[in-house]
């Protein structure tokens, strides 16, 4: 075993947290509060900073100012526990599924591997190149590949944006289903409100880069998109979302990130 | 089976199905579908129309060489041509000169593919190395290799080393343009992921940089395949005591164009090798890529 227990996820503090590309502030002073386990979904418009917020956690890019506490100890840089799954898959297409999902592993745990594959319903497909799988199964594979490493921290950028409705719906079940099970903390960034209600213990809401709500979400799981309850709390965060008028301008991705980073500000 | 298309239709003899009755018995109640045995016709036929022309062209030269319209000087007969092939194979001699032509090809493309694939990945992923190195080679890269002619027989005079080096220079830079591109076009979001996965530098460059160039390299790698035959012939036609090149100047001393024909024959016949051996490097080593799905299990 890697870690004590898999079944403990990471308590996370921020506080003060900023951060600035050049001269434009990205995220102003920000104070949040993970306790171990919980689930949290991010939302916000295009370029709100939700994304930003995501990989100053994942230790993908260096803060301006304020501090990132994981279990008491300061972040610095990428963590053993911490695993993101990236909007876009980002399987190599040159490994088979097997293969992708074992990145990064010890030699001597390979084979659980297979067993994570297994539990994402895709042991069948273990030997097919990834451009053979539709992108409901790559996202999954993608989900596999994190978990096998049971992280503590699950980071998740904004994982079924490119995915058709039904296939979100399954999604939101396996996740929720693994999460339980695991116990991890996930930290989720959505521009999907009604995908925030449907998985999180608590909903913030990002707006110009400062905290703008913290909604918690006692909805009991599985929770029921069609119920009275769920759909009077998704008006409520959705009202709020579109309360203030859409800048003008959209924003052109973050400055200092090459063009691919655009992807980062859906 | 599918329906045969109108093409098939228009072509073959599916033209003369009755569509009523299908089926016809032949002896004892064997039954022979007639769309069938057209469409079987239709497409041997189109199979064979691409060598109607090769193969005119070849009887009619024979002809023409058999009742001396056309001068041995100009073109021998392919008759001859066999013949002459057939009497140097089996003396050992067009196996010997195979052997030195290939050799100098291989050596050529070893040192110089090497050098370009070393230089790429180093440009390609060292950024001190690309300042340092890379826009001196863009430069370089100008200077056709065969304009270097009169200077290296100046260096080297003609002996092997003329060759090598000529042979070295121009394969060279096909191979480092694409592995130095392939590199840098690697798609940086993996990079990232490999990074947050735990993989180490290494491990990132195995698992991911160097996969990911693969194409990019076996693209530059078929490239220099092509010009290595292509300055060999030049090199060897210059001067040389033995090889492919020297076979055929000197049939041209005596005037043997049947020998002559022959060598022309087996650079081509090397060139397709080379290309035919690059396509199974790809067909193995990019078998994950939709691009190359033929080749895929």
């Amino acid at each position: 075993m890697t870690h004590t227990s898999s079944s403990s996820g990471v308590r996370l503090e921020i506080r003060g947290l900023s951060k600035r590309y050049g001269t434009r502030e990205v995220l102003h002073n920000t104070e949040l509060t993970i306790e171990p386990g919980q689930f949290v979904a991010i939302v916000g418009r295009s370029g709100c900073g939700k994304s930003t917020l995501l990989r100053l956690v994942a230790g993908l890019e260096p803060v301006s100012g304020g501090t990132i506490t994981v279990d008491a100890r300061a972040l610095d840089g990428l963590s053993e526990d911490t695993r993101i799954m990236f909007q876009d898959s980002r399987l190599l297409p040159w490994k088979r599924v097997i293969d992708n999902v074992a990145l990064g592993l010890p030699p001597q745990r390979r084979s659980a591997a297979a067993d994570v594959l297994a539990r994402v319903g895709l042991g069948d497909r273990r030997n097919d190149w990834p451009a053979k799988l539709s992108g409901g199964q790559r996202q999954r594979v993608s989900l596999a590949r994190a978990l096998v490493h049971n992280p503590r921290l699950l980071l998740l950028d904004e994982p079924l944006g490119a995915l058709d409705a039904l296939t979100r719906i399954e999604m939101h079940r396996l996740i929720e289903g693994l999460w339980k099970t695991s116990g991890f903390t996930a930290l989720l960034v959505t521009h999907d409100v009604q995908e925030a209600v449907a998985l999180a213990d608590r909903v913030i809401l990002i707006e110009d880069g400062r905290i703008a709500l913290d909604q918690a979400i006692s909805l009991a799981r599985p929770r029921s998109q069609g119920d009275a309850a769920f759909a009077a709390i998704e008006k409520r965060i959705l009202d709020r979302v579109l309360q203030k008028p859409e800048p003008e301008l959209a924003d052109p991705g973050w400055p200092g990130q090459p063009a691919y980073g655009l992807r980062w500000a859906i | 089976m599918s329906q045969p298309t109108p093409r098939e239709i228009q072509t073959g003899a599916a033209a003369t199905v009755q569509p009523d009755q299908p089926w016809v018995l032949l002896h004892e109640g064997v039954p022979l579908h007639w769309a069938a045995v057209g469409r079987a016709l239709a497409r041997t036929l189109r199979r064979l129309i691409p060598w109607i022309v090769p193969l005119t062209l070849v009887v009619g030269w024979q002809l023409a060489s058999t009742f001396g319209w056309l001068s041995t000087r100009v073109l021998p007969a392919p008759l001859d041509v066999v013949t002459a092939a057939w009497t140097l194979t089996v003396s050992g001699e067009l196996w010997t000169h195979v052997k030195v032509s290939a050799g100098r090809a291989l050596a050529g493309l070893a040192i110089g593919g090497g050098l370009g694939l070393l230089l790429g990945l180093l440009t390609g992923s060292v950024r001190l190395f690309e300042t340092l190195l890379d826009s001196t080679i863009q430069m370089v890269r100008n200077i056709p290799a065969l304009a270097l002619i009169p200077l290296v027989i100046l260096w080297f005079g003609i002996d092997e080393t003329a060759k090598l080096f000529l042979i070295s220079v121009s394969v060279f830079f096909p191979i480092y343009l694409n592995t130095y591109h392939g590199i840098r076009n690697v798609d940086p979001g993996l990079v990232e992921m490999g990074r947050t996965y735990g993989l180490s530098r290494w491990g990132v460059y195995r698992e991911i940089i160097l996969p990911g160039a693969l194409s990019s390299i076996l693209v530059g790698l078929r490239f220099s395949l092509g010009l290595m035959w292509v300055i060999l012939i030049v090199a060897e036609t210059i001067s040389a005591q033995a090889g492919i090149g020297y076979l055929t100047m000197n049939a041209r001393e005596f005037l043997q164009t049947d020998i002559v024909l022959v060598g022309i024959l087996l650079y081509a016949l090397l060139g397709k090798l080379a290309d035919l051996f690059a396509k199974g490097l790809e067909g193995y080593w990019l078998r994950w890529h939709p691009g190359y799905q033929g080749t895929n299990r």
